[in-house]
């Protein structure tokens, strides 16, 4: 069929075209679809909710530029939910290009919440070796961090006044694009029995979901729809919520483009089987 | 970011999406240039977050020479520069492997082995969640199945093996829808830096 070897032969950058446009047009005129909270997201919400003012909560922030379009909104809500709880923060990264998106991080959400660094948080800053690290935290946060991320003794800080392992904190927020978890998962949670939360990119979500059954870790939160859950949960409208519009319009255009592909290879075919047009095997 | 820094990360954006056109010169100089500055900057930042704090300031202040043993076994890792003297990096790292299997392996044990199991071995929950609880067992022991090659995959076996399969191309679908939602978040992200935090086109920005 001749419709259906030309919708095969079209150009790829008309679909890109239509991919632009399907995240352009609701950014423009966003009409906020509703986003509704999954059970994950709710569970690591709670464990946020539940914890005491003046406890403190470890927030690992193991990510890079190219990830942050999905972790830095998860980073700024779960902080800002901190905030309000007055529970406190010890932020850290174990990835060198995550310092400054960190502190951009944690700067927004502490101007947001009126926090102050030292007393409400705490930048760490980066240190290099995954499991060298997570396992000295357990034995003596110190010896690994002997000075924050601006080089201040973490002695003289007021807010790690007898804090110096897991035990001293309430909880371990691991929001991360890589293989950290399983190390966050192994050691801090596995070894230290560190109550524990992990918020990921949506292409490892579901890796991790038997992790969540196990109750391994007490809340997962998945990619940009799972800080789009974690915002609505907080009441603020961030750059998770924003973009679900976005997200659902492409969505539609993708399967749709799935789809229509399908049938014109079948069509192309004739529905016989066979190979279809340009040497694709079907 | 300042005005000037927001222009020239615009400017270096479009330089990436210029290759869905088709390849040119603005996306390689982009290319390059992030592949130098990354270097650049990682290279800062150990110094600065890990080799100050923990190695140069106990030694030079504290006077703490035990200090001197890991920083012996780093110089030794770059001992493969040459291949006259590789061989002594071979200590380094026989030292690092070693660590790392007695640390590692039972940590891997406990949390993907055991704990796992643990959960797979628990009693049915009562109402809807015994129906979840029932398709993961099934799930389980048919991609168990698929994966045991010791035995052809005929009769009650090879039925197993089946079921298996689609429960294995159902988490690949899932996984596959989450990747797309992932690809998708990251030029959304990009969208809103260019026409918010650049143009002002966005309401509110």
């Amino acid at each position: 069929m001749v419709w259906a070897r030309r919708l095969l032969a079209l150009d790829r950058r008309i679909i890109f075209a239509l991919i632009a446009l399907g995240v352009i047009v609701p950014l423009l005129l966003p009409i906020n679809l509703p986003v509704a909270v999954s059970p994950r997201v709710r569970a690591a919400f709670d464990a946020v909710d539940a914890l005491p003012a003046g406890s403190v909560v470890l927030l690992s922030m193991d990510y890079e530029p190219d990830t942050m379009a999905e972790l830095t909104p998860m980073s700024v809500a779960i902080l800002r939910h901190c905030f309000r709880k007055h529970v406190k923060v010890a932020a850290m990264t174990l990835y060198p290009a995550g310092v400054g998106l960190g502190e951009q991080a944690l700067n927004q959400a502490s101007r947001d919440e009126r926090a102050v660094r030292n007393t409400d948080y705490v930048w760490l800053g980066y240190k290099s070796g995954f499991q060298v690290v997570i396992l000295g935290i357990g034995e003596n946060l110190r010896a690994i961090f002997p000075v924050d991320g601006y080089g201040t003794p973490l002695d003289s800080i007021p807010m790690l006044r007898g804090v110096n392992s897991y035990r001293q904190m309430s909880l371990v927020v691991n929001l991360t694009a890589s293989s950290a978890a399983d190390y966050w998962i192994q050691f801090a949670q596995g070894r230290y029995h560190a109550p524990m939360i992990l918020g990921s990119t949506a292409v490892m979500a579901t890796d991790y979901y038997p992790y969540l059954s196990s109750r391994q870790i007490l809340g997962l939160i998945g990619g940009m729809k799972g800080a789009a859950e974690y915002e609505r949960l907080i009441d603020v409208f961030g750059n998770g919520r924003r973009g679900m519009d976005a997200q659902s319009l492409v969505h539609v255009i993708v399967v749709l483009l799935v789809i229509v592909g399908n049938v014109a290879l079948f069509a192309s075919r004739g529905w016989k089987g066979g190979r279809g047009v340009g040497g694709v095997a079907p | 970011m300042s005005v000037f820094e927001t222009w020239v990360a615009a400017f270096l954006t479009l330089c990436v999406f210029s290759f869905l056109y088709k390849d040119n010169p603005f996306y390689r100089f982009a290319e390059h240039l992030f592949v130098g500055a990354s270097a650049g900057y990682l290279l800062a930042v150990q110094w600065q977050d890990v080799l100050i704090p923990n190695v140069w300031t106990p030694l030079l202040r504290d006077h703490r020479l035990t200090v001197l043993i890991p920083l012996a076994l780093g110089v030794m890792m770059l001992a493969r520069i040459t291949e006259k003297t590789a061989s002594i990096s071979r200590w380094a790292i026989a030292f690092y492997v070693g660590i790392y299997s007695g640390v590692a392996i039972p940590g891997y044990i406990q949390a993907q082995i055991i704990a796992q199991l643990a959960d797979a071995a628990k009693p049915f929950p009562s109402g809807w969640g015994a129906l979840s609880a029932g398709l993961i067992l099934v799930g389980f022991l048919g991609v168990l199945s698929y994966f045991f090659f010791s035995a052809p995959h005929k009769g009650a076996h090879g039925i197993a093996a089946r079921i298996g399969i689609w429960f294995l191309m159902v988490a690949f679908g899932a996984s596959f829808g989450y990747t797309v939602m992932a690809r998708v978040s990251l030029l959304i992200a990009r969208v809103q830096f260019l026409m918010g935090d650049w143009l002002h086109l966005l309401p509110g920005s």
